[in-house]
């Protein structure tokens, strides 16, 4: 390693490696999705897929990155596969299929004329399937569509590399074994099944965001890789509002993420977060895409809440806030899926509009619904309400009762020190 | 694909009068439709499990006793065998059966070499 030309070539090659990279994150859903369409086998389909990125890592140098670099890698994937099924007898009836499937098949939702069908939506609504657990949707959908590995997702879930591994066979076993389809549900199905698809998405993304600044980054990309799948969803699904609002709710979720906890690892409240360290680029995406599905006039839950998003994350200041409309928006939330949790946040919108005594009122009408019982933001919301109305004897308490429910660390210090702050002198 | 569908009631469970005349005339209805689907292959209301016997063999010796296999609050009443396209039909069958509205359908595909 002496003369430039070493140094250069080594330079190359990083380049290339990182096109393959980025062709990873890019088409890895593609390419198993397509190969599973052609072959109905799932672990034929990764291990072929990882095979025709090794086999890119080999031959980009050389010849240069494809002009397509999907299709490319689908061909030898698919290639592959029928190589290997040749070499098993056994297979013989597969290989038929896979033969006549890689030849004949139309192309679903072919969008890119490489004649390489789309078969993503597919694969993503069999990962979601309703009969498989929650926890297996979840790790199905990053291993297949996003290409994680099991060590990564079983970091990311702190679960035990074994667990992770069987739960991953476990989950192929029951598609196969019980004959879950490979398709994208009829009409009939389509609205509740889509459905199940967004609450997978939108879990992935919460494990990532709730993972707090000095937690393992692993689960912060569980972020990246929930937008990366939503806007997949949201592009293979163009009629579908709800997609484009939950792509929307993550962008705005996602620009505010650096700033919610400070260098200590400790909770910043939305009014003292550092506005101008907001991604302003994820916010003016998520406006957007959040403009494109209301346009739809089909107004879901995930959009409301996107539009939600949308008041905190364009207001300049905290001052700026339209709490009105975030208070009439959370309104139409609670009709369309009432909950306690939502009828909380509802409270705090109209204490920020009309002043705390109305938001206390709303809190007081929920706790005497019995509503959220050892919840501690019920008692902290009537704490931070109370102390703006300046009863502080009572918002100490108050906060008192929430640090006694709290879970996370990080929580409970702020809580103690709401409690210390307004149980000293005022 | 061949499944097993076990109709299954929990213990306590007790109808009305009219929802419990309604169940006899409304699986009746269920079977018929299936069967002209073409996706009922067999299938029959059981005896309640204190008419169960259940049968072991151990080290050779017979073991006879009164009862269900297993103690648990939900109780087979009854079985189909549905031979369906693929998973989502076997659910929508299931869903169907007048059963599914108070107790518990479990679909299990055969064991298939």
């Amino acid at each position: 390693m002496t003369g430039g030309t070493a140094g250069h070539g080594a330079a190359a090659d990083a380049g290339i490696g990182g096109a393959v990279a980025e062709a990873f994150r890019q088409e890895w859903g593609r390419v198993v999705a397509a190969l599973i369409g052609m072959t109905g086998d799932w672990d034929l389909a990764e291990e072929c897929a990882q095979d025709a990125f090794a086999q890119a890592l080999k031959t980009w140098p050389r010849d240069g990155v494809p002009r397509r670099p999907g299709a490319w890698l689908t061909t030898v994937a698919r290639n592959r596969a029928l190589d290997r099924l040749r070499r098993g007898a056994a297979e013989a009836v597969k290989l038929r299929e896979a033969a006549t499937l890689s030849l004949t098949d139309p192309g679903l939702a072919d969008d890119d004329d490489s004649g390489i069908p789309d078969d993503r939506l597919r694969l993503m609504f069999t990962c979601c399937h309703p009969a498989l657990s929650l926890e297996a949707r979840v790790a199905l959908t990053l291993r297949t569509l996003a290409g994680l590995t099991t060590v990564e997702i079983a970091r990311a879930f702190l679960v035990p590399e074994q667990t992770m591994a069987k739960r991953l066979v476990r989950a192929k076993n029951k598609i196969h074994d019980a004959r879950i389809p490979y398709r994208v549900p009829p009409a009939h199905l389509l609205p509740e099944r889509t459905a199940g698809v967004l609450a997978v998405l939108y879990l992935l993304f919460n494990e990532g965001y709730s993972a707090s600044a000095g937690a393992d980054l692993v689960r912060k990309g569980l972020c990246t890789e929930a937008i990366r799948l939503a806007r997949a969803l949201a592009q293979l699904m163009p009629d579908e509002p709800e997609a484009l609002g939950l792509l929307a709710l993550m962008y705005f979720h996602d620009a505010r993420r650096m700033t919610r906890v400070d260098t200590a690892g400790d909770i910043v409240r939305l009014e003292d977060q550092d506005r101008t360290r907001w991604d302003q680029r994820e916010i003016e995406e998520g406006t957007r895409v959040l403009e494109t599905a209301l346009r739809r006039d089909r107004a879901g839950s995930y959009q409301l809440q996107a539009a939600i998003g949308a008041c905190h994350a364009t207001a300049a200041r905290a001052a700026d806030t339209d709490w009105a409309r975030i208070a009439q928006l959370y309104g139409r939330l609670a009709r369309i899926a009432p909950s306690p949790v939502i009828e909380l946040n509802r409270a705090v919108a109209v204490a920020m509009a009309d002043g705390p005594a109305a938001g206390l009122e709303l809190v007081a009408a929920l706790e005497a619904s019995g509503a959220l019982p050892g919840y501690h933001l019920l008692p902290a919301t009537r704490a931070d309400l109370l102390e703006r109305l300046g009863r502080r004897a009572e918002a100490a308490a108050s906060y008192r009762e929430a640090l006694g429910l709290a879970v996370t660390d990080a929580e409970r210090r702020y809580l103690a020190h709401k409690v210390a702050e307004t149980s000293g002198p005022g | 694909m061949k499944y097993m569908m076990f109709v299954c009631v929990g213990e306590g469970v007790e109808l009305s009068p009219e929802d419990s005349a309604q169940v006899g005339p409304a699986t009746d209805a269920w079977v018929e439709e299936m069967d002209g689907r073409g996706v009922r292959v067999e299938g029959h209301e059981l005896r309640p499990v204190s008419d169960a016997t259940t049968v072991r063999v151990r080290d050779g010796e017979l073991l006879i006793s009164d009862g269900p296999f297993a103690e648990t609050k939900e109780q087979i009443a009854g079985f189909d065998i549905i031979d369906c396209q693929d998973l989502d039909e076997a659910i929508e069958v299931a869903s169907k059966h007048p059963v599914a509205k108070f107790g518990t359908l479990e679909v299990r595909p055969f064991w298939v070499e």
